[in-house]
C-alpha cells in the first residue's frame, strides 16, 4: 500500500495555532522534520507520547496531536523516563532546548543515557535561552554577546554529541535547520534505534543570539549551519576538519534496552519469590 | 481472618510499604535518604515480584517526575524522602497539584533546616507539607502513630489520591519509620481501594481532560490509550490548552483548593481517647501521639481528666473538628516536635485561643510522656 502523502495538519492541534514562535525562528523547522519523520515511520498517533520542558522549543509538546506532556523547565527527561518504564510500549520523544536539556537539565541528560532507556532526546540547539529574552546558555561558547553577558560570556560550551557519547548515550547525532531533509532522516534513525538516542540540531535564534552577534538574519544564521558544518565522511571536512560535523556518530546495537533489561529483573523476581 | 501469614513484626516504613502495596501500587521511583531508605529498597525488592516497577534515579527531582509520568499511564505511583529530598521535590509536587496528577509522596521527617538530624526524630515539616510548593494550592498531608495506622493511612492516601487527583503526603516521623511493631495486613477487600476512575467518553469522541464531571471529578484516560490531550503546568482549559484568560485563571486556581478544601470531613481521619468531658486536651500526632496517649491514660488512671485528641489528617487542617473537640477543655495542649508549626492551626480554629499551649520538644530526642506531664503541671498551676 502506497503511503499516504504527508500533511502537516494530520499531525498538529489546530486549535492551538497560531504558534508562539517569532518569524524566522528555526524550531518549527524543527518540528516539521519530527513531524515528517513519524508520518515516514507510519506510526500511529497513538503509541507517541512527547513531552518537553520549558522553553520556546518545548513548546513544540502543545502543538502535536500525540499524547502531551509539558513540564518543568530542565526535568523533561525524567517525567519522561517514568512514562516510558511504566509503559514500554509507547514511543517517547523528547524534544528539548539547549538550557532545558544542558544546564538545568543536564544531571538527568547523563543518566537518561548512561541508563539507555529508549527515548529519543531531540535537542533544538540555539546556543540561548530563547524564552527568557536572550541570556547565554552552556552552549553559547565562550566570546559570546547575551543579556548576561554585556562584556562577553567567560563559559566554553559543552560538546552534546561528546557528551553524550560519553555519558554512554547508544545513538548519537547532530544536525541543522539548513539540513532538514538530513534531520528528518535522523530523526527517523533515532525513534527506530532501541535505546537512548541524542539528536543534537542546531537551529537558530534570530531574535536574540542572532541580534546580539550580529550574525545577521534568520537565512543568514541557517546559510551559517551550512558553511560552518560538513557531514562526516565528507570531502568538505577532508578539506576543512574544523568544520562542524553532522551525521550520526555512535550507533550502537549491542547495550541492552532499559525497559527490557527491567523486564528481565522482574522474571527473576518472580521467580524468586516463588 | 488473622492468620500467621499476614501478621508481622516490622518497621513503620515497612507498614507503609504493605499499605501501598495493598492500595495497588505498581510503580516507585526514589532516591536514598535517611530515614526513609527502606521504603525504596523494600519496594525494590516486592515491586517486580508482582510485575511492578521500581527504579532508583538520579535525585528527589527527577524520582517526582518519573512518577507523575507513570501515573499518567495509568499506575498508581509514589517515591519516598525525606526533609532535604522533600525540599527538591516541590517545585514538581506543585506540577502535580496542577495538572492534577494522582500521585503519593512519603516524608519520613528528620530534623532540619539542611542536612539537620537525619538520624534523628523531628515534625519539622508540616508547614512544608502545605507551603513548600509556590503558589496558591491545596493539598492533603497525613500522618499515623502506629504501624497499624501507618499501614491505614497509606492505603488513604492511594485512594484518597485517585478521588481527588492530586498528590497527598504521607508525613511519617524518624521514631514511627524505624520503630518495629506488629503489623496485621487485612485481607483484601476489608478496607475498600480505590480504583483510577477512567472516562466513559468513547475513541473518537472528544474528551476534555480538565472538565470536571458534576460531582467535581474528574475522569482519566490513560496515555497511550484512545484519547491524545495537553498536559501542562501552564493555566489550562478544560482541553488542557495554556491560557492566560483571566476567567479560566480564577475558575481553575478555585477548582484546585476547593476540591479539596470542600471535602474537609471527608478527607479527615483521626483518633480520640478519653474527650469526653476532658478538661484537659492534648491535640497530638505521630511519635508525640504515642507520649500523649501514654501520659493520658496514665493520668486518667488517676483520676485526671485528660484526653487526647490524635489527627491523621494535617492537612487540610480539620477546624471544625478540632474546634468541637477542645469547645469543652479549661486548656488545649498541642504536642508536637518542632517549634510549633501545628499549635498556630490549633490557636485559629478554637473559640478561646489563649487557652492554647504549646508542648514541644527540638532536640531530636522523642518527646516523652514526663516531658508532657511537666508542661501540663505548669499550666494547671501545679509548678513542676
Ligand atoms: C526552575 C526554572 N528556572 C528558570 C525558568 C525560566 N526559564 C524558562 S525557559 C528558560 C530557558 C530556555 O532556554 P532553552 O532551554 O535553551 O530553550 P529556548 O527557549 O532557547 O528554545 C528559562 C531559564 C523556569 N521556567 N523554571
Ligand atoms: S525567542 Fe528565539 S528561540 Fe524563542 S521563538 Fe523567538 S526566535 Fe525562537
Ligand atoms: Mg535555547
Amino acid at each position: 500500500m502506497k503511503q499516504k502523502e504527508f500533511n502537516f495538519k494530520d499531525y498538529i492541534r489546530n486549535r492551538y495555532f497560531p504558534h508562539i514562535w517569532c518569524p524566522g525562528c528555526g524550531h518549527g523547522i524543527v518540528l516539521g522534520a519530527l513531524l515528517r519523520a513519524v508520518h515516514e515511520l507510519g506510526l500511529e498517533k497513538n503509541e507517541i507520547v512527547v513531552t518537553s520542558g520549558i522553553g520556546c522549543s518545548s513548546r513544540i509538546s502543545g502543538y502535536v496531536d500525540f499524547h502531551t506532556l509539558h513540564t518543568i523547565h530542565g526535568r523533561a527527561l525524567a517525567f519522561a523516563t517514568g512514562v516510558k518504564l511504566s509503559k514500554p510500549s509507547l514511543k517517547a520523544i523528547v524534544p528539548m532546548g539547549d538550557g532545558d536539556a544542558l544546564a538545568i537539565g543536564g544531571n538527568h541528560f547523563i543518566h537518561a543515557a548512561r541508563r539507555n532507556i529508549d527515548i529519543t532526546a531531540i535537542v533544538m540547539n540555539n546556543r540561548i535561552y530563547g524564552m527568557t529574552g536572550g541570556q547565554f546558555s552552556p552552549l553559547s561558547g565562550s566570546g559570546k554577546k547575551a543579556t548576561t553577558a554585556p562584556y562577553l560570556t567567560i563559559d566554553r560550551a559543552f560538546d552534546i554529541v561528546d557528551l553524550a557519547k560519553s555519558a554512554g548515550a547508544t545513538f548519537v547525532a547532530r544536525s541543522t535547520v539548513f539540513h532538514a531533509t538530513e534531520s528528518k532522516d535522523i530523526i527517523k534513525k533515532a525513534i527506530t534505534h532501541k535505546g537512548f538516542s541524542v539528536v543534537e540540531i542546531l537551529t537558530q535564534c534570530p531574535t536574540y543570539y542572532g541580534r546580539k552577534n550580529k550574525e545577521g538574519d534568520a537565512i543568514q544564521m541557517m546559510e551559517g549551519f551550512n558553511t560552518h558544518t560538513a557531514k562526516i565522511g565528507s570531502k568538505k571536512l577532508e578539506n576543512n576538519p574544523n568544520l562542524i560535523q553532522r551525521g550520526i556518530f555512535v550507533e550502537d546495537k549491542t547495550v541492552p534496552e532499559y525497559c527490557e533489561a527491567y523486564d528481565q529483573i522482574i522474571a527473576t523476581a518472580m521467580k524468586e519469590s516463588l | 481472618m488473622t492468620t500467621h501469614n499476614n501478621i508481622r513484626f516490622i518497621q513503620g516504613n515497612e507498614a507503609c510499604v504493605e499499605g501501598a502495596i495493598y492500595a495497588g501500587i505498581n510503580f516507585f521511583a526514589g532516591y536514598p535518604i535517611t530515614p526513609s531508605t527502606e521504603i525504596a529498597e523494600h519496594l525494590a525488592s516486592r515491586l517486580p515480584q508482582q510485575g511492578g516497577k521500581f527504579i532508583q534515579m538520579e535525585d528527589e527531582i527527577a524520582s517526582m517526575g518519573a512518577i507523575i509520568g507513570a501515573s499518567l499511564t495509568g499506575n498508581k505511583v509514589m517515591t519516598a524522602t525525606s526533609g532535604p529530598g522533600f525540599s527538591l521535590k516541590q517545585e514538581a509536587l506543585g506540577y502535580a497539584c496542577m495538572a492534577e496528577i494522582p500521585c503519593v509522596i512519603a516524608n519520613v521527617q528528620r530534623g532540619g533546616p539542611s542536612t539537620g538530624n537525619p538520624t534523628h526524630v523531628s515534625q519539622g515539616d508540616i508547614n512544608q507539607a502545605r507551603w513548600g510548593t509556590h503558589g496558591d494550592h491545596a493539598i492533603i498531608a497525613m500522618t499515623a502513630s502506629s504501624h497499624q495506622d501507618v499501614f491505614n493511612i497509606t492505603v488513604d492516601a492511594f485512594n484518597m489520591a485517585e478521588t481527588y487527583r492530586t498528590p497527598v503526603i504521607i508525613l511519617l516521623d524518624e521514631v514511627i519509620g524505624h520503630m518495629r511493631e506488629k503489623l496485621v495486613i487485612p485481607d483484601p477487600g476489608v478496607i475498600p481501594v480505590v480504583k483510577r476512575l477512567q472516562t466513559s467518553v468513547p475513541k473518537d469522541v472528544d474528551y476534555h481532560p480538565y472538565l470536571p464531571r458534576e460531582d467535581g471529578r474528574l475522569p482519566m484516560s490513560d496515555f497511550g490509550g484512545e484519547h491524545r490531550y495537553n498536559v501542562t503546568g501552564l493555566f489550562h482549559d478544560m482541553w488542557g490548552f495554556p491560557s492566560n484568560d483571566p476567567k479560566i485563571v480564577r475558575g481553575l486556581l478555585r477548582h484546585l483548593v476547593d476540591k479539596i478544601e470542600n471535602n474537609v470531613s471527608d478527607i479527615t481521619r483521626y483518633k480520640e481517647y478519653w474527650l469526653d468531658n476532658a478538661e484537659y486536651v492534648l491535640v497530638s500526632y505521630g511519635a508525640a501521639a504515642r507520649s500523649s496517649i501514654h501520659l493520658a491514660r496514665n493520668r486518667q488512671a488517676r483520676g485526671v481528666k485528660l484526653g487526647v485528641l490524635e489527627l491523621q489528617t494535617i492537612w487540610p487542617f480539620p477546624a471544625e473538628l478540632v474546634r468541637e473537640k477542645c469547645a469543652g477543655a479549661k486548656a488545649v495542649m498541642v504536642v508536637e516536635m518542632n517549634m510549633g508549626q501545628l499549635v498556630a492551626q490549633v490557636k485559629s480554629a478554637v473559640d478561646t485561643p489563649d487557652k492554647v499551649f504549646l508542648c514541644n520538644r527540638i532536640d531530636g530526642e522523642l518527646i516523652s510522656p514526663t516531658d508532657i506531664k511537666t508542661a501540663l503541671r505548669m499550666i494547671q498551676g501545679k509548678g513542676v
